[in-house]
């Protein structure tokens, strides 16, 4: 299979993109968001989940939730690259709300074949998912699960689950005798206990799950392969979201040290502060062309997603680690106050970056691929 | 990546099949001499004899100058030079000697020549029976360009030069050269004319061509100076006085953001010639050993290898989504990126090269044991021409800054 030039990012990407960012824009503004998660600074308060559940409504009314389910399943069934251009708005405006998630849960699913239809037909008719996929000890590695499929019931827990509060449906893997499974579960179902983590992140909640006896569906025997299949999905979206964030947080200063003035002139004047700006830009347009190009691959070339995917998720990282920093610093004293909305940002993407891995993480992956596994002598 | 005959349109598609068939034909035989990295360090007639005829049977077939118009020797094609170039890429084609008179010159003259003047330079600059060089910069005026003293002054139908360039590319091969000069003492920016100069017929009567050696030890660029050197006014590009309007069309060009694509071939394995790339990088690291074991097998090197290789991926896609406009917030923002990309990359994956062959890094080209025959060690010095020249990579983060962000200007 062969990708076209401009990714498959056609007229109807290009307008659900813009239709995104005006949704954002006109119905919540970064001071908006700051109002609604904001509120409580005290660095030891309680971790709430605060959201505006009423635009997430009007995003599932959109269709935006099942945009990634498959037409056969009750979706849209768009191609990822349009996806990905939608999830970039998300980004930019860091609503918080679960689409990362049920995006992720509906690519997962989309690679369980049959067993997966009717979870994905619930996401379809507006379910929210998160991915239960993750051990205590934090690995980002498909298969490294701390749940067990046993007698029809899980038992176990599982750890770093995002947005799980604002989800109705959890996709979890666990072991099963036969190797990895996958499976769909209520959140409210008995057995299950969400236990709220106390997050730096503003703008998204976390929690450890605990499953004891929960009756729940099995949605894959082969969960290894599903995962496999899927994850680059799930890292490119999240790459897409980064450097949605990576995009404000350049323009936000570059407009502050517009207006700000020190030695008689703009901030911006100075090439100590323009040039990290541009860097902050170079790299945000690295990871950018690198989303696309692994969401092309997604829709158009498989073979490639794997790689692509780790270099767009590398490279999202490295941008936005390195745009944070910048955000922060170039604004001075103002930029190191909660009042300032960088630190919204600042937040949102230090959770990001190393979410389903960090850069080097991604790049261990990308050598694996690349140059061959490491030679058994040199570990 | 894509591949890009998918999108041609018929012309393009008709015009590809007919490059691919030439160039299968009429490949080149293997050069006999060393040739350099590029263009900007021939140092012998040799060097050039060979390159110049690949350029001229190049041009020839109709591989040089596709998109310009037929009255001006090109091929008068539409959007076909992107397609010769990607295939004389593919195919391994020696790179062509006169880079500066195709990169900067020709489409210069293009815009803003009369159509006598054109009709005359372009078809011997497309063919590399002319060579051409740039004289913009002096001793006083680097980055500061519009700075320049080199002065004409006007006797009747004539102007009289006296001034001196440096750094400047192919001067010691040239015939003509594109030259940046004060008109007006008074004015900085409109103080500046811009002229088409014959250098070769004029050495020694009122031209001085010496050349000056690079780190590397090669030669290539060569200091230029003018002593009443007489030109017609004939030779004077657009108006007076419009100096550095004109010399914006050549910078803009010269860094990749122009209209018209740069005829480009490339890519031929000799033993002058070694792509800086990632890939080479990797096989680089599966030869030299580090404390017993394969470099490629230290989790380090790997690291930085993946680094280099997302950078070199990251670029290409760079160029991809420069085409689709609506993944653009700035038209200019990703075009005015690729030389100082371009330039970075390939200094970043030189220089890794260097730390990965370890030891065998103090070889040079003499050296029978030096990895790649020494051509990383060529590659990571001559990486600081590239991000020195066609403006620094600081001015280039100026530009970026103030074109693209909107920040205050420096000056
Ligand atoms: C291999 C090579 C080939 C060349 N070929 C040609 C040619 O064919 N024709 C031609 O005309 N010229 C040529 N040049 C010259 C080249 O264009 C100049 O070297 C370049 O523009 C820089 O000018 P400079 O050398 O005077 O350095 P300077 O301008 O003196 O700069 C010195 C240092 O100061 C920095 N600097 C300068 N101004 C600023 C600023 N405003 N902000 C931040 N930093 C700044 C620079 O980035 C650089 O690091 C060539 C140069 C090289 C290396």
């Amino acid at each position: 299979m062969t990708q076209p030039d401009n990714f498959g990012f056609n007229e109807e990407a290009a307008l659900l993109k813009s239709s995104a960012r005006k949704f954002f824009a006109d119905k919540f503004p970064t001071s908006t968001l700051h109002a609604l998660v904001a509120g409580d600074h005290r660095p030891d308060r309680p971790s709430e989940c605060l959201w505006d559940r009423s635009l997430w409504q009007q995003m599932v009314d959109l269709g935006w939730t099942m945009l990634a389910v498959p037409e056969a399943s009750g979706g849209v069934g768009m191609p990822a690259v349009a996806v990905a251009g939608l999830v970039e708005e998300l980004g930019r405006a860091a609503f918080p709300c679960p689409l990362l998630g049920t995006l992720s849960a509906t690519y997962v699913l989309a690679a369980c074949g049959a067993a997966g239809e009717q979870a994905l037909a619930e996401i379809a008719a507006g379910s929210s998912a998160a991915l239960a996929i993750t051990n205590a000890a934090g690995s980002w590695s498909a298969g490294d699960t701390d749940v067990r499929f046993a007698d029809g019931k899980l038992n176990g827990g599982a750890w770093y689950v995002q947005d799980a509060r604002k989800v109705g449906r959890l996709l979890v893997s666990a072991h099963t005798d036969a190797g990895l499974g996958l499976f769909w579960v209520a959140t409210d179902a008995p057995g299950v206990n969400v236990q709220a983590d106390t997050i730096v992140d503003l703008t998204r909640d976390q929690a450890h799950i605990s499953f004891t006896d929960v009756a729940a569906e099995q949605v894959s025997a082969n969960g290894l392969a599903a995962l496999g299949q899927a994850m680059p999905a799930v890292w490119t979206m999240l790459a897409a979201d980064m450097v949605g964030a990576a995009e404000w947080q350049l323009q936000t200063t570059v407009e502050y040290v517009g207006t700000r003035q020190q030695f008689d002139r703009p901030l911006g004047f100075f090439q100590a502060v323009k040039h990290p700006l541009v860097d902050v830009m170079l790299q945000i347009d690295q990871a950018k062309s690198l989303v696309y190009n692994a969401a092309c691959a997604i829709d158009c070339e498989p073979g490639r997603a794997l790689q692509a995917a780790h270099m767009a998720k590398a490279s999202a990282s490295e941008a936005a680690a390195y745009a944070s920093g910048r955000s922060v610093q170039l604004h001075g004293g103002i930029g190191f106050t909660w009042e300032c909305f960088v630190h919204l940002y600042f937040k949102r993407q230090k959770h990001s970056q190393m979410l389903f891995g960090d850069a080097a993480w991604h790049r261990a992956r990308l050598a694996d691929i690349v140059i061959g596994p490491l030679a058994a002598t040199a570990s | 990546m894509s591949d890009s005959a998918s999108k041609d349109s018929p012309e393009q598609a008709e015009f590809r099949e007919y490059c691919r068939t030439w160039l299968q034909d009429n490949r080149p035989p293997d050069p006999t001499v060393r040739l350099p990295l590029s263009a900007l360090e021939i140092m012998t007639t040799e060097q050039l004899t060979y390159l110049q005829a690949w350029q001229k049977a190049a041009y020839d077939a109709g591989l040089v100058g596709c998109d310009y118009p037929e009255a001006v020797g090109g091929g008068g094609r539409k959007d076909c030079q992107r397609v010769a170039n990607e295939e004389m890429l593919a195919a391994r084609m020696p790179y062509f000697p006169n880079i500066i008179g195709l990169g900067m010159a020709a489409p210069t003259v293009f815009y803003h020549a009369q159509d006598e003047l054109k009709q005359r330079l372009l078809p011997r600059l497309f063919s590399g029976e002319d060579i051409w060089c740039q004289g913009f910069s002096e001793p006083g005026a680097g980055s500061d360009l519009a700075s320049v003293q080199t002065f004409a002054e006007r006797r009747g139908d004539k102007w009289v030069i006296n001034g001196h360039k440096v750094w400047t590319s192919l001067a010691h091969f040239a015939e003509w050269m594109i030259i940046l000069l004060r008109t007006d003492k008074s004015h900085k920016y409109d103080g500046l004319s811009y002229f088409v100069v014959p250098i070769r017929s004029a050495l020694g009567k009122g031209v001085t061509v010496r050349p000056l050696i690079k780190i590397t030890g090669e030669t290539g660029f060569n200091e230029v100076i003018f002593d009443k050197l007489e030109v017609d006014d004939s030779y004077r590009l657009d108006e007076l006085g419009k100096g550095w309007q004109v010399a914006m069309t050549t910078l803009l060009h010269e860094r990749g953001a122009g209209e018209l694509q740069t005829p480009r071939s490339g890519g031929l394995k000799n033993k002058g010639s070694h792509a800086t790339t990632a890939a080479n990088l990797i096989e680089l690291a599966r030869t030299v050993q580090r404390d017993g074991h394969a470099a490629a097998d230290d989790p380090l090197i790997r690291d930085r290898i993946m680094q280099q290789l997302i950078r070199e991926v990251g670029f290409a896609q760079n160029q991809r989504r420069a085409r689709v406009p609506d993944l653009l917030d700035h038209p200019m923002r990703l075009l005015l990126q690729n030389k100082l990309l371009a330039s970075e990359i390939s200094q970043q994956t030189s220089e890794l090269a260097l730390e990965v062959a370890g030891a065998s890094a103090s070889l040079y080209l003499g050296d029978d044991n030096a990895p790649a025959g020494g051509q990383w060690n060529l590659a990571y010095m001559n990486s600081y021409g590239m991000t020195i020249a066609a403006g620094t990579s600081e001015v280039q983060r100026n530009i970026l800054g103030e074109r693209v962000l909107g920040l205050a200007k420096s000056k």
